[in-house]
């Protein structure tokens, strides 16, 4: 317990005199909160809409004055034809185009059913899609108002889409807590890593083999720093959140922090077993790089889990960031306590315990 | 009971047989240098000796403790010092010793007495950050890092490579101090020079064992035949000495060429025909072999 004290002060001062790591530590969530969403986000604000009134009615003219009330759409062209419209979307004037037929208001007074098309440019694939679901929203609370003001009987039973948690599809939300987690990755993962196999490079790691430390001790002053740091991290990171978004946790910190602390042990043990494996600066940086890759991408960080392919969604399971970010947007966005998301937090000690055994065990002071 | 019993250790790293049954034994109290040209596996048999690594076959002990059933118990005896400086350079001189002690439980003051002298030298850098230090000052501070608990055998690995001339020698002052002390030194260097101040050396090359003794005895047993040559015109010199039938060996030795004549060759035959080869000024006289000469032979005669 003293050796280990020891060996955690000597961390910590070669942490605060290393040049480049504290500055690290503050700097990139800095950078990565305050940049990365914006520069991110999928601005579905500002959808510009193209419309072809065939009709010319009064109901045309209301759903199209409607719709310009609508914070999310705007009004960018009042064409003609549909070729004028599309022109639009092609030089990159419009995103959606509305169509409303020929005697839209005569039939639709009448009994019949006719139907209002919208047609999303799917280039820009998430404003186009979110921006076609804005747009029928709109639509459909009109018509709404409408049979309510007049009784008009509506062709068939509209489905109204709402959002829960996060009304607007604002990317940002979505993403804040899922940039925390790639924080946790990268600073938790990658420096124990570099900083063992430092010693290594440097021979340093020689004076500890052949002295009567033990490897659990050894192990433990490598992993703790980073426990510390990936909680900093964290708390650095919602204080931006809070500052530069006003996001702030629906749930419990608490919830967060036991997610966080558990994360970090499962990261920093990941870090400690790959340096333990190589020898040299490159070679872990690669393997650590190849892992890290896999974890943003398969962990339903930038995409959702249930869009992948079956046979994908199994090995999600075996990557821990997926927890973690589970955890993390249900206690953001949705407000779950501990009792909600006991699964998640059970896996996640799992691989916390497994991932530090390992840490452990890779240690060899003899070779 | 020896400090260090070697017995047959042979390590091989993929083709590359780094030790070939090495058997040696260190007295206590000895300071023993162990003498080879680079790649000679001098480092893997420290290595094997610290517990570093396992020998493929054979055993050694060290203060009769087993380097593989009790490497634990040898890790508070022994105290090593790498052929590379492998102190903390971001952490002081004084934060350097005072974690070093740490480590083995130790506290500085308790062992102060030991690494005084050493230690006296560097103290008024005691502040400075370790990476900051020079040279032979590095080398102090990591031989009081390797002294601080007290072992009871030092393992020096090329500690003088790359240190310059006066802190060789006043390095090779303080293990004499250390050895008075009763503490086992094993060395190992590169230098021949540095043979002369051990108590007995090993000389090493390709992993296997050439000769083992007291320095001086080891150059006694060079025997005679041994010339020192020099003439006006050094290189063609050399090269005319080594197209003779009667020279077995010639080489390079400081300001002269060393040479070895063959059984029965008498040297003054030798400066005449090397007159009447058009060399001037050719002097041929005996020299004492050292161990440098010693090694040469052995190196090229098995």
């Amino acid at each position: 317990m003293k050796t280990l004290l020891v060996l955690l002060r000597k961390e910590f001062i070669q942490f605060r005199r290393n040049k480049f790591m504290p500055k690290l530590v503050v700097m990139f969530p800095m950078m990565a909160m305050l940049v990365i969403p914006l520069v991110t986000t999928m601005d579905v604000k500002n959808v510009n809409v193209a419309v072809v009134d065939a009709d010319k009615s009064e109901i045309s003219r209301r759903i199209v004055s409607d719709m310009q009330a609508s914070p999310y759409l705007r009004l960018s062209l009042y064409a003609e034809t549909y070729h004028e419209a599309l022109d639009a979307v092609e030089k990159g004037a419009a995103d959606v185009i509305l169509l409303l037929p020929t005697d839209y208001e005569k039939k639709l007074v009448s009994g019949h059913a006719p139907s209002i098309s919208v047609h999303a440019n799917g280039v820009n694939a998430t404003k186009g899609q979110l921006g076609a679901q804005y747009l029928s929203q709109a639509v459909t609370q009109t018509l709404i108002k409408l049979k309510r003001e007049r009784g008009i009987v509506l062709p068939r039973e509209n489905i109204y889409v709402q959002n829960r948690y996060n009304p607007t599809l604002d990317y940002r939300i979505y993403m804040i807590p899922a940039l925390m987690v790639i924080l946790v990755i990268m600073i938790c993962g990658f420096l124990p890593a570099l900083n063992l196999v430092g010693e290594k490079e440097s021979g340093t790691i020689e004076q500890i083999n052949v002295s009567p430390v033990s490897r659990v001790t050894f192990t433990l002053s490598k992993l703790i720093p980073y426990w510390i740091i990936g909680l900093m991290v964290l708390t650095f990171a919602m204080t931006i959140a809070w500052l530069a978004y006003g996001l702030v946790p629906t749930g419990s910190l608490l919830t967060i922090y036991a997610a966080t602390l558990l994360f970090s042990f499962v990261m920093s043990g990941f870090g400690v077993a790959v340096a333990n494996c190589s020898s040299t600066m490159q070679q872990s940086m690669y393997v650590m790089f190849f892992f890290i890759v896999i974890f943003q991408l398969m962990s339903g960080l930038m995409t959702p889990i249930d869009s992948m392919p079956q046979w994908a969604q199994y090995i999600t399971y075996l990557v821990p960031p997926r927890y973690f970010i589970e955890i993390m947007r249900a206690v953001y966005l949705k407000g779950s306590a501990m009792q909600d998301l006991w699964p998640e937090f059970v896996v996640l000690a799992v691989i916390a315990a497994v991932m530090s055994l390992i840490a452990m065990l890779t240690y060899k002071k003899q070779s | 009971m020896n400090a260090i019993e070697i017995n047959g250790v042979s390590k091989s790293y993929g083709a590359v047989q780094a030790l070939d049954q090495v058997t040696l034994s260190v007295h206590e109290a000895e300071l023993f240098g162990l003498i080879g040209p680079d790649g000679a596996g001098k480092t893997t048999l420290f290595r094997i000796l610290t517990t570093l690594l396992n020998a493929d076959r054979g055993t050694a002990s060290v203060t009769g403790l087993d380097v593989r059933r009790n490497y634990r118990d040898i890790r508070r005896v022994v105290g090593y010092m790498p052929g590379r400086f492998s102190l903390y350079p971001d952490l002081s001189v004084e934060e350097n010793l005072k974690f070093f002690a740490a480590l083995f439980g130790v506290d500085v003051h308790t062992n102060y007495g030991l690494i005084a002298p050493i230690y006296r030298q560097i103290e008024p850098f005691a502040q400075r950050r370790a990476g900051k230090l020079s040279g032979g000052m590095k080398q102090k501070l990591a031989l009081c890092c390797a002294l601080i608990h007290q072992p009871a055998v030092l393992f020096l690995d090329e500690p003088t490579t790359g240190v310059d001339a006066v802190s060789r020698s006043e390095f090779w002052q303080m293990l004499a101090g250390l050895k008075a002390q009763g503490i086992t030194i094993f060395v190992s260097t590169p230098y021949m020079d540095e043979a002369q101040l051990c108590d007995r050396v090993a000389l090493m090359d390709k992993g296997h064992l050439l000769a083992v003794d007291q320095p001086l005895k080891l150059a006694e047993s060079y025997g005679t035949r041994l010339y020192a040559a020099s003439a006006r015109e050094m290189w063609p010199l050399m090269q005319a000495l080594r197209g003779m039938s009667q020279v077995e060996d010639c080489y390079t030795f400081g300001e002269a060429h060393h040479v070895v004549l063959k059984q029965g060759t008498e040297p003054e035959a030798v400066v005449e025909d090397l007159e009447r080869s058009g060399l001037h000024d050719v002097k041929i006289l005996p020299a004492r072999g050292n161990i440098e000469d010693l090694f040469i032979k052995l190196m090229r005669h098995g």
